[in-house]
């Protein structure tokens, strides 16, 4: 018998396969699809204080495997979720974790505060790492003393646990996460998409109406795996990994390397219930290899 | 209203070559289908290519539920439809379906359903359903050339089709707004339908504006998940931006922003 169950800053999550934050929506669009109460988390799309319209389209480029986006935070803001979406979901039968994001520092304490009070949203990601919006976002990621600020200033309002979203898109990832942990992060996330463009030959125009935007799929996970690996050794708070995770070995190589769970991010889009087969691959891999808990595949990397 | 979206195993009835850039895909499935609606599409996953990342959204060209078969009228544009135009017999596809809302039915009086290239796509489903509704109706439909003018026979079973290419080769010459149809003084159309390049759509629903008839067209934007949940697909509308795998791909011309505001 497998125990896939794993503790992250004294939340339990039934396994460790949770979904990323703007690749699962609220979950509702998965219910033709699959039993969401299976999952270990849902991390749902980014709430910010005010409605955004978010970016024009083109909003998305398609590159050797993986995507860029440029979504720009499009939601309808946290009294629209409090009201309208949190009543719809809240009775699913998994963690939900909002994804709290914003300009200013107040605006996220703002959300932050509001969220708290919602009683089936145990814990709070705080995204500190959003590449397509030009107010915020990542700046707060980027430079370690707003990262502790704006850290801090949620901590202060926000009881329950708290996670903070790091940004890859910076020289040491270390040093962010540090400055999270000394600003009171209770786990941190890693990694949010990796600043990238897509160029039109025929037009001489880039793909996108941003210019810019956010890589994420397979392309990424060499990269997210190192972060994962580096910001294990340098912290002592548990660590959700993400970045191109597509299948059970991806989530294996992210749990080896420190992280105490995942997020499947661009993956949903392709398959929505490849969440479901990484469950039940994780614990086959376990039976053939003998372990009784996930935890013990938690940092278990060798590398003498 | 609701309706349930299933991923299947699809097996390939027949892959059949209309000319250099079009193919039509017959796909069965092993169980009965789910109810769809012209307007709806479908995401096809192609495989064995890293520049195949994401699926391929297709409206949904016809159903036999008899058969439990789909039909889907494809453009070859990049790796993704050119690894699609090989498969073979009896392969497997992952498909989902059905996606997006459907052309607003039913209606009564006439109507025109105007299609450029592979924008006739949806137009064949359409047609056959305004059919047994006890509605016959116009078909336009425009094609660059006579080799890319196919499937006429399957429209004309549904309606009264007319033919305008590019270059003259067939039927009138020019492009679909030039057709004689549109030339008179007053259209007396109830609806207007119309799915092909956005150029097209806007001028068409430009026309129909002019004449104060209803018009609806079928988005094609670029998709990443097909089900609303990555925002990537949106166009403004008097809401705002919304989703043109969820709220559209069929949207009135009135709720867009086509024509200033």
């Amino acid at each position: 018998m497998t125990d896939l169950s794993i503790d992250i800053a004294g939340l339990r999550f039934k396994n460790p396969v949770t979904t990323a934050s703007g690749t699962f929506g609220y979950g509702e669009e998965f219910l033709d699809f699959m039993d969401v109460g299976q999952l270990g988390g849902i991390f749902v799309k980014a709430v910010t204080g005010k409605n955004r319209d978010g970016n024009p389209y083109p909003r998305m480029a398609e590159t050797p495997s993986g995507m860029l986006n440029s979504v720009g935070l499009q939601n309808k803001g946290v009294t629209h979720f409090c009201r309208e979406i949190y009543p719809r979901i809240k009775n699913f039968r998994t963690h939900l974790i909002v994804n709290v994001s914003g300009s200013t520092v107040e605006e996220y304490v703002e959300v932050a505060a509001r969220i708290n009070e919602l009683e089936a949203i145990p814990a709070i990601e705080l995204n500190i790492s959003c590449p397509n919006v030009k107010l915020g976002g990542m700046a707060f990621g980027t430079v370690p003393a707003m990262a502790t600020e704006v850290t801090a200033a949620v901590r202060k309002v926000y009881g329950k646990v708290l996670m903070v979203k790091l940004s890859p898109n910076v020289t040491s990832i270390t040093d962010l996460a540090k400055a999270v942990v000394d600003g009171g992060a209770d786990a941190i996330t890693l990694i949010n998409t990796l600043l990238g463009m897509a160029i039109d030959v025929n037009r001489r125009r880039p793909v996108l109406s941003t210019i810019t935007g956010g890589l994420s799929g397979p392309a990424i996970k060499p990269v997210a795996l190192r972060m994962v690996w580096q910001v294990h050794k340098a912290v002592h708070v548990p660590l959700i990994g993400l970045g191109g995770i597509m299948n059970a070995t991806d989530t294996i190589e992210f749990l080896l390397a420190g992280a105490s769970a995942v997020q499947v991010g661009t993956a949903n889009f392709i398959d929505p219930t490849v969440s479901l087969k990484i469950i039940s691959g994780i614990d086959d891999y376990m039976q053939k290899n003998n372990f009784k808990s996930v935890s013990e595949l938690v940092g278990a990397l060798n590398t003498d | 209203m609701h309706f349930q979206k299933v991923i299947r195993d699809l097996t390939v009835l027949s892959n059949i070559r209309l000319n250099d850039r079009h193919f039509v895909l017959d796909l069965m499935a092993p169980d009965p289908l789910p109810t769809m609606l012209p307007g709806q599409f479908a995401q096809i996953l192609v495989e064995h290519s890293p520049h195949t990342f994401l699926r391929r959204p297709f409206s949904i060209h016809n159903v036999d539920y008899h058969q439990n078969t789909i039909r889907f009228l494809i453009q070859i544009k990049g790796d993704g439809t050119r690894n699609l135009s090989t498969i073979k017999e009896r392969e497997i596809l992952n498909v989902i379906f059905p996606l997006g809302n459907s052309f607003s039915l039913p209606v009564t009086g006439k109507v025109l359903l105007v299609g450029g290239g592979c924008g006739v796509a949806p137009l064949l489903f359409l047609a056959r359903f305004l059919n047994q509704n006890h509605i016959h109706p116009d078909i336009l439909v425009g094609f660059r050339t006579k080799k890319e003018v196919s499937e006429i026979e399957s429209y004309a079973k549904y309606g009264n089709v007319q033919v305008i290419t590019d270059d003259g080769t067939e039927g009138e010459k020019g492009l679909v707004t030039d057709h004689p149809v549109f030339q008179k003084e007053r259209l007396d159309y109830r609806k207007i339908y119309c799915c092909g390049p956005e150029a097209m759509m806007k001028a068409v629903a430009g026309l129909a504006r002019f004449h104060g008839i209803d018009c609806e067209v079928s988005l094609e934007n670029t998709m990443a998940c097909g089900f609303g949940v990555c925002l990537c697909c949106i166009t403004p509308t008097d809401k705002g931006n919304e989703r043109v795998c969820v709220e559209g791909p069929v949207f009135n011309t009135n709720r867009l922003n086509w024509f200033g505001s």
